[in-house]
Order: structure tokens, then sequence, then C-alpha cells
């Protein structure tokens, strides 16, 4: 017997272990439902605290088949303390102590958060007897399907928005995939790849795998409790596409607590979107409980669903949290990206920038206090997106290999003083 | 209008198996009725009794998401293609 099976949301029917998303009798989407009871005293922090630092770390509270063996480590990524970054965003000192990012920017495989949710996706694809693994992507779970079918020797189709970033494209040829770009949006791929799995058996990670492959996002949540010395934060900032991460953060927190793991505490949910694709945060704004579906328009690719699938679940773990929503414009979001990398030393991707560009609207709003402790979710790597930082950075003519010319060029930035950061350290030193 | 709906395997058992029903419908409303007619056991799972589509339910007509063409207040055209998917949603079942 199992210690977890599929629960529908909304009638409560169980189906066991299968690779099944609806529930037949009511067509709502399905879940997976743990038996805590036998989970309580089966796990200690001092239990997890001897095992490999890896999101299998927190297995129990996994749907893994029963033997699985993983053979990757997947997660444990950074929580990183960013003052400075706290101090720009928040415009107080009083927020550096308090302030984390949680780095999924150096997860591995593939440098994203979507290779926790692939992980577990593909235990249960080879569990279930799928020689074929599939996904709808908006670039980062394709990059993450085809590195970890290759590394399980499955073979692995990946459709994707033609629009995609070369990087995230080429990311994914690397491994032997079969990508199948389609001339449309995400929610236009997502559709396609539903009937898709109607008419072929393969295992869509995002599709009747995906009760599975969203328990995996649940590990940032326990990581982040954990990497605070087994406390939860109060504020979470995560960012938003179809809204799974957040709530999975949120079940992650409510689990840590049933099992008595970490202290109960009213933690406030906030959530990420840019505005060129916003049906979530706008939703939280105007007081709806419903989403209105949109047409992405944004440099956030990561993000750019227009009817996000958990959307409603999302709102609801929003507002029910006490948190809030905002929406930053593209050009934000390259500040973002820009701020991170100058203040901390991360580079992350668009949907970096978002959360970033967010958390200092949420600070300007008076909506987090900097007094309280408070985690940004980084969820990928800016190495994946430079094509929206062409232009920003101009490139430096040539100097000959002279101490003479290197002075003469120094002198003319000092003029200039264009590199603020090397004008002043250069002016100390000469003073 | 005749128009054709295509229904996904998780409704099929509704439909006595049948994947495609032709039906006369001018809007969303008229389509729901023709199918209530047709295989009444459909009804629950695709609108509620204020005629409303089920939140897990996503109506596509022409590969259209059919909240961009007006929703409810869409006419249909003859031919057109209708297209029930189930939203892909994962839900928490203890975040209550």
């Amino acid at each position: 017997m199992s210690h977890y099976e599929l629960r529908c949301r909304e009638c409560g029917r169980t189906w066991g272990n299968e690779p099944r998303n609806i529930c037949d009798d009511c067509f709502s989407p399905l879940e997976i439902a743990y038996d805590y009871d036998a989970l309580k005293g089966s796990i200690s922090r001092e239990s997890i605290a001897q095992r490999s630092p890896n999101m299998w770390r927190y297995s129990e509270l996994l749907p893994l088949p029963p033997g699985y063996e993983p053979r990757l480590p997947v997660g444990f990524t950074p929580l990183l303390q960013a003052p400075r970054l706290a101090e720009k965003l928040s415009g107080s000192t009083a927020a550096a102590a308090n302030f984390y990012i949680k780095n999924d920017a150096v997860c591995l495989p593939t440098l994203s958060f979507k290779d926790r949710v692939v992980a577990v996706a593909l235990a249960n694809a080879k569990a279930f007897g799928f020689d074929t693994v599939s996904c709808s992507s908006t670039g980062n779970l394709a990059n993450a399907v085809a590195a970890q079918a290759a590394r399980e020797g499955l073979k692995a189709w990946i459709f994707i928005p033609s629009d995609l970033e070369p990087a995230k494209i080429l990311g994914t040829n690397v491994f032997g995939a079969k990508v199948v770009r389609v001339a449309g949006n995400y929610d236009q791929v997502n559709r396609l790849c539903s009937q898709i799995a109607e008419e072929h058996n393969w295992g869509f990670v995002n599709v009747n795998l995906r009760p599975y492959y969203s328990e995996g996002s649940k590990t940032v949540g326990f990581e982040i409790a954990e990497q605070l010395g087994w406390r939860l934060p109060d504020n979470v900032v995560c960012p938003m596409a179809g809204g799974s991460l957040i709530i999975k953060i949120k079940k992650a927190f409510d689990e840590l607590v049933k099992l008595g793991l970490v202290e109960a505490k009213e933690v406030k949910f906030f959530g990420a979107q840019a505005t060129g694709c916003s049906p979530i945060s706008t939703a939280v704004k105007t007081g709806s409980s419903e989403i209105e579906p949109q047409k992405p328009s944004t440099i956030a690719r990561s993000l750019a669903i227009g009817n996000p699938a958990d959307g409603h679940y999302a709102i609801k773990v929003i507002k029910g949290s006490g948190g809030w929503s905002e929406d930053v414009s593209d050009a934000e979001v390259i500040n973002s990206i820009k701020l991170l990398a100058e203040t901390e030393g991360v580079f992350t991707e668009t949907a970096g920038g978002v959360t970033v560009g967010t958390a200092g609207k949420l600070y300007r709003q008076d909506r987090i206090n900097p007094e309280e402790t408070t985690v940004l979710c980084i969820t990928g790597n800016g190495l994946k997106t430079t094509d929206v930082l062409e232009g920003v950075y101009e490139t430096e003519r040539a100097i000959a290999p002279k101490l003479a010319e290197f002075e003469s060029y120094l002198q003319q930035k000092l003029k200039g003083a264009d590199i603020p950061g090397v004008a002043a350290e250069v002016a100390g030193v000469g003073a | 209008m005749p128009i054709t709906v295509q229904i996904p395997t998780a409704l099929r058992r509704h439909t006595d198996g049948v994947s495609s029903i032709s039906c006369t419908a001018s809007n969303l409303t008229e389509m729901f009725t023709a199918l209530d007619e047709k295989f009444p056991g459909l009804k629950p799972h695709l609108h509620d009794d204020a005629g409303h589509i089920r939140r897990f339910l996503n109506v596509y007509v022409n590969e259209e998401d059919i909240r961009f063409l007006g929703g409810q207040m869409y006419a249909f055209q003859e031919g057109d293609e209708v297209l029930l998917v189930p939203s892909i949603a994962g839900g928490t079942c203890d975040s209550e």
C-alpha cells in the first residue's frame, strides 16, 4: 500500500495511482493526498539532516514509487541573504537582515525550478511503464524534461511556442529530444497537448502526470523552511505562470506544520506577474475569484500563460493568506534583472526580473513589512534569456595590450564617468 | 447553425463513447441545450444550473478560446468546430 494516492480536489473521490489528471465523476482536477497519520513520527528534522543535500531528502512527502532510486541530485539550492537588494527594494536598512533569495537559477540539471517537478514526474513515468515523455512548455520545462529523459533513457517529445528564446530551444535540442515548434502561444500549445495526450500513450508531465509532477514544487517550500532553521518566513514572493508553484509552497508549509517539523505561522503569499500577461494579479487586484484569460505580450515568456490552469487556486491562496499580487512592465523586468545581478551577484532570467520588480512594488505599497522575514523565489537562470539584454550594454572598443593605452582609456572613462562603480573605485585609488 | 462538438475522452462515457457530435445551435446556451437533450448525463459536467460553463472546462471554437470571442454572446457560424477541453489544474487538497 502506498502512503499517497490521487484524490479529486472537488468531489473527494480517490483514484489510487495511475496516469490521470481529471476526475471522471466530476471532471475536476486531481491532487495527491497523503496519509499524514502514517507519516507522523517517521520523519524528523534530525533524520532529514542526515540525508544528502538534494530534494530527495523529503521523499516521504513526495509521490515516489516504491523502491525508486533517484539518479540526480536535484534541488537544495542556496537560500541567500540579500541585504543590498533588500535595501534597494525597501528603501530601508531594516529589511537587510530578514531578506532572502531562494536561488533556483542554479538548480540541477538545467538551472530552473522545473528540474524539481520533472524529477518527480519522470520517477512516476517510469513506474507507469511509459517509454516516451512529453510536455508543453514555455522553455524551462522543455529543458528539464529533455535533460532528465536523456538521463533516464526515455524518449522525449517537447511542444513549444515557436517564438521561444533561442537558448531555451537549443537547451532542449542538445539532449536529443524531438522539439515541435507550434505557431501559437503557450495556451494554444497546451490545448494541443491535451488533445495529443488523448491519442498517444505518452507520459505528459503536465497533463496526465500533472498531479505527481506538481508535487515536486513543494520541495522549494520544504527547503526554505529548513534553510531558515526550521521556521517559516513571514512573506513569500513568487512568480506566477500557471499558478501552481505558489499553491504548492503553501501546501509544503502546511505539511511541515502538520507533521510537527515547524511551528505554525501565518505566512503571506505574494504573486508576481508581468503586466503583459497578468490574469492572476488582475483578478487579485480587482477582487475577482475567477480568471479572465489574456493574450500574452511580454518579454517574460516563461510566465506567458494567459489562461493559467491553477489561477483560481492561486487567487485563493493569495487572498486567504492576506497577501497580494502585483505585476511589472517589461522595462521594469530588465531593470530588476540588472538590479539583482548588480546587488547580489545573481543572474536571473526574465521571470526573476518579474519577481524582483514586484517585490519592490510591494515594499513601496507597504504591503510587506521590512522588519519581517521575506523570501523571494528566483526560479530561472539569466543565461537562458540573454536576448532581452541585447543592446542594453554597448560593446566596448578594444584597447591595445599596452599600459599607456589602458591609462588613457581609464582617464576617458573617468571623465565620462559612465561606469559609476569603476570610476569611484579608481578615483579612490588615485587620490 | 450546424456545428460539430468534439468530446474529450474523460466525458465520452456520458456519450456512449461518441467523440464527435453534430448539432444545431446559434450560441453556447443553445449548444448546451442540444447536448443535454442528446446526452443528459453530460449536463453536470458542462455547465451549472444558471448556464455558466464549469470552471474546469475550456471551450474552444475553431481553436480559439470562446472567452476571446465573446463567450456566451458569441454567435456560432456555420461549420464551427467546438472543442471541449478539460482545464489542466493541479489544485490543493489541504490549503483550506
